[in-house]
């Protein structure tokens, strides 16, 4: 009989490496990651689908990773804030918000990082409102958003003057 | 970018790894035999235990310990949570986990430890607990009417009260031409760090060391907490903080659960890490502000106010907080009440009383956002009585910028602060008449907007007046360690510690410049009792006026040792000498004599060389108390621009501007952002936050769905511009800027809603101002 304790392997690809483990079906993505994985540059702020904290991306789409389960994602590319960090991917956002004073004490900013490279690719000319409204699932505590909202509007220009 | 670098807004150089996700929050470490611990809680808010059964729990896969409050007592002594400055004040004894009886929903009863934390969950369903429930006492008037008693051992609930009056407060409201009166409440909310508690006891039993990575403010003074109640001596005990992922003063107290865990570590004789899930953190996290108050004031047809009376009375929870107390909060609101302006009557009281809801203790601006808000409210009450602008009331009132020093009604002394100028500031930077003349175009079609001002005062740099005179083993006082590297480097260590304020990143500005060296230069490091200096670590706004002003003595300490060891070497005159950009140079042509990182090999690696009788001293400690004043007082003067939507009562935040005044602005950018973040939370308890209990004391919305903090696509713009007056107490100037935001907004707010519900003679006094109290307040359900 199948419980929550029944354990499955699963072969997944974590920011482009293969990776074949026994998961526990109950184990959240972002645990798996954390625990099972080390990646630990995605947080875990509210386990219930709200803050935005453990943000990642599966198969390019943005998901919470404490509303998915580790073993959902056999077969599918999961992407976290190490591996588009190394990718460069994100290096101007990253860059603007290190300018702009974007983060504070950083906890959000992975989640944050994935969300606005999301609303960047899916909106390039996204006006700060819809900035705004598109960052609402990711809470943030410390900088009371406006220097987030700068930094990606600064993003957005530089990347349209650049193409 | 080049020096000086105090006063440019360079980018913290901490924040790249937290850009990257490579930084290091408490639990992000991976430590070998990691024991897990999770805590079973009363569902009651007042109940006793009648029977505590573990042998299920211990009996469950992975389970290594299932303990009771009883059992933990014998690793770790309970605590009262009292000062001696407030007189009179008392509270009950408090245990890691409660033994016979939990005073709120969220008290923790037991404790499991497995080897993952998914096991400790699981045990926690197989705990059999009976209770006994038993009257809760959740209504702050009732809880002082005295009945029920919550703590037997009490003969009234009142853990603390205070009178104060000056000698003629009954003359002033007897000769005034206006009185006004309103009372007002405030909601319970609490800081919503994203990183909920963190903490990692790991005890060595052959050193009987303890090693405790903590996501704390205050590493020093758990140090010696840690120390006393586990029996441990001081020494022996090193608390690391490294990356914090947002304190705002939630993380700068005494968590029994996380005294529970050390304990635990010790008993356990291994790792063990709790980490406050998101429920548990809206039950035990330090809630704030849960506050009534009836204000008078007293003043002349021409505005002139003359008396303040306030009665303030709070619900504090079931305990007193350890270490720091939970009478300050009230305590701050009695003395920063009408703190901005010039009258001299005032009468004042407060109650703080046992409740069996949360504790509440010190959260950002800690009694500010109250005692702005009711002053700031009330005097626009006034100024419409009068029929008078609210900008002129308060310009007839604010202390003059020349008439300093200046003592407050409440007995407050002010070294320099500048209200005028912010005033004038802010009202040209917002456009003030424009808006006013656009207000009431706009009021014609039947759109309501409203302006709302709010002066504030706010104590920053506090002194040991503020915790150390009354016992508590709380160190006003920190210090700064700087070491020249053999490269030309210099390290930094501070014992102010960093949660994303750039604490760090402003400490290497200053150090470059005492020293003489380039920022990217000075590596800083923070958040460890066992490397860093002695000091309190970072609330009450004082990180870098207490912090900074000892990395500024002991650098310029450091870069006169430095052209020391540059005469030596170079046989010259050290008068001929100075540093600049990582340079011996020579004072009189500006010509270079020698790179720092030549000075470095000499000095450690060829001290051969040097003259027989000189010893190179290139690691300096000097600390910094602030003195002669209680606390520095920063001024400052918030505005906010809003629509009511009067059919919904949804209030749209258009604009907020401030004006602060934190003397020497060391990085403008980081200065900002800490007033916007802090601007944002002062609104976030003004219109949406809040800890919702039933009668009973449950509380009802304990979730991040329910418990609403704001979010990017409802907050407004912010503009932020300052006036300078440095504090003359120190060399550096600086004063705090932390919780300014925090401290103005919720009165400018409140203040705009009322302008804007003027026209229908309609208030709201209770915060949070949701759609539901702003219809009420308009008679619309």
């Amino acid at each position: 009989m199948e419980t929550t304790h029944t354990i499955v392997e699963t072969t997944l690809t974590i920011n482009g490496e293969s990776v074949t483990r026994r998961i526990p079906v109950r184990q959240n993505l972002v645990d798996f990651l954390r625990e099972e994985m080390g990646l630990t540059g995605t947080h875990i702020g509210c386990e219930h689908g709200v803050c935005g904290a453990c943000t990642v991306r599966v198969d390019g789409k943005i998901v919470r990773g404490c509303l998915m389960l580790a073993v959902q994602a056999e077969g599918r590319h999961v992407e976290t804030i190490e591996g588009l960090s190394d990718s460069g991917e994100l290096a101007d956002l990253q860059d603007a918000f290190h300018k702009r004073n974007a983060l504070q004490c950083g906890f959000c900013t992975p989640g944050m990082l994935l969300t606005v490279q999301d609303l960047a690719t899916r909106n390039p000319h996204a006006t700060r409102e819809q900035i705004r409204e598109h960052i609402s699932g990711n809470y943030c505590r410390c900088t009371g958003y406006q220097a987030i909202v700068d930094a990606v509007e600064t993003v957005l220009v530089a990347r349209q003057n650049k193409s | 970018m080049s020096a000086p670098y105090i006063g440019q807004s360079i980018p913290r150089a901490n924040a790249k790894r937290l850009l990257q996700g490579r930084g290091a929050y408490t639990d992000d470490l991976r430590v070998a035999r990691l024991a897990h611990v999770v805590f079973f809680r009363s569902p009651h808010a007042h109940a006793r235990i009648v029977k505590l059964d573990l042998a299920n729990a211990r009996a469950m896969p992975g389970v290594i310990a299932a303990i009771d409050g009883a059992t933990l007592e014998q690793y770790c002594k309970p605590w009262v949570a009292v000062l001696g400055h407030l007189k009179g004040i008392k509270s009950a004894t408090q245990h890691a986990m409660a033994i016979d009886c939990a005073c709120w929903q969220g008290e923790a009863v037991a404790a499991i430890v497995a080897q993952t934390r998914a096991q400790a969950e699981d045990a926690l369903e197989a705990v059999e607990a009976e209770w006994k429930p038993l009257p809760a006492v959740t209504d702050m008037e009732a809880s002082l009417a005295g009945a029920p008693i919550i703590h037997p051992e009490f003969s009234d609930n009142i853990c603390f009260t205070r009178e104060f009056a000056t000698e003629n407060v009954d003359e002033a409201f007897a000769k005034a031409d206006l009185v006004v009166e309103e009372t007002y409440d405030f909601g319970r909310h609490t800081g919503v760090t994203l990183e909920g508690r963190a903490i990692l006891a790991d005890y060595n039993a052959a050193e009987h060391t303890l090693t405790v990575h903590q996501s704390t403010q205050a590493p020093h003074m758990m140090q010696d907490i840690f120390s006393r109640h586990l029996d441990i001596p001081e020494g022996n005990v090193r608390v690391i903080a490294k990356d914090v992922g947002g304190s705002f003063g939630i993380k700068v107290h005494v968590y029994a659960d996380e005294m529970a865990t050390a304990a635990l570590a010790v008993m356990l004789k291994r790792p063990v890490k709790f980490m406050a899930d998101r429920m548990e953190s809206f039950l035990s996290d330090i809630h704030a502000r849960e506050h009534k108050i009836k204000l008078r004031l007293a003043c002349t047809k021409a505005g002139e106010i003359l008396a303040f009376d306030l009665d303030d009375l709070t619900g504090i929870g079931p305990y007193s907080v350890y270490p720091r107390t939970s009478g300050i909060e009230g305590n701050q609101v009695v003395n920063l009440t009408g703190g901005p302006y010039k009258h001299q009557q005032y009468r004042a009281k407060l109650n703080v009383v046992f409740t069996n809801k949360n504790v509440t203790c010190q959260y950002r601006a800690v009694g500010h956002p109250i005692a702005v808000a009711i002053t700031e409210a009330i005097i626009d009450l006034a100024a419409n009585k009068l029929g008078m602008d609210p900008a002129e009331f308060r310009r007839r009132n604010l202390v003059p910028d020349d008439a300093y020093p200046h003592t407050s009604a409440s007995g407050m002394k002010m070294e320099k602060l500048s209200h005028h100028q912010c005033l004038d500031k802010l009202l040209k930077l917002m456009n003030y008449d424009a808006l006013r003349a656009e207000q009431s175009e706009l009021r014609k079609r039947g759109v309501y907007r409203g302006i709302g001002l709010a002066a504030m005062i706010e104590v920053t740099n506090p002194s040991p007046a503020f915790y150390g005179v009354g016992g508590a083993r709380i160190s006003s006082q920190d210090g700064a360690t700087l070491r020249l590297e053999p490269t030309g480097m210099v390290t930094c260590l501070v014992s102010v510690t960093e949660q994303g304020q750039g604490t760090e990143a402003i400490f290497a500005q200053i150090a470059a410049d005492a020293v003489g060296v380039s920022v990217d230069r000075v590596r800083v490091i923070t958040g460890d009792t066992g490397i860093t200096p002695y000091g309190g670590g970072t609330w009450a706004s004082r990180g870098a006026g207490i912090g900074g002003e000892a990395v500024l003595q002991s650098g310029k300490v450091l870069r006169s040792n430095i052209l020391d060891v540059a005469g030596a070497i170079l046989q010259s005159s050290r008068e001929m000498l100075d540093l600049r950009d990582n340079n011996v140079i020579d004072v009189r042509t500006g010509d270079v004599k020698m790179s720092l990182t030549e000075l470095g090999r000499v000095a450690y690696f060829r001290p051969d060389t040097l003259p027989m009788d000189f010893q190179s001293e290139l690691m300096v400690t000097r600390h910094y108390t602030p003195r002669g004043y209680g606390f520095a007082f920063t001024n400052g003067i918030q505005a906010s621009l809003v629509e009511v939507d009067i059919d919904t009562g949804f209030v749209k935040l258009l604009k907020h501007w401030c004006v602060e005044d934190c003397g020497t602005v060391i990085n403008p950018q980081l200065v900002d952002e800490q007033i916007r973040g802090g601007i944002v939370q002062g609104i976030g308890g003004a219109m949406t936050e809040h800890c919702l209990y039933s009668d009973d004391g449950q509380l009802l919305n304990g979730t991040m769905a329910d418990y609403l903090v704001p979010m990017a696509g409802e907050m407004p713009d912010m503009i932020v511009a300052h006036v300078v007056t440095p504090t003359k107490t120190s060399e550096l100037g600086a004063k705090g800027a932390g919780e300014a935001g925090t401290a103005g907004a919720p009165g400018a707010v409140m203040n705009a809603i009322n302008d804007a519900l003027l026209p229908f003679n309609a208030r709201v006094t209770a915060q949070p101002f949701t759609p539901e109290r702003v219809l009420r307040a308009l008679g619309k359900v």
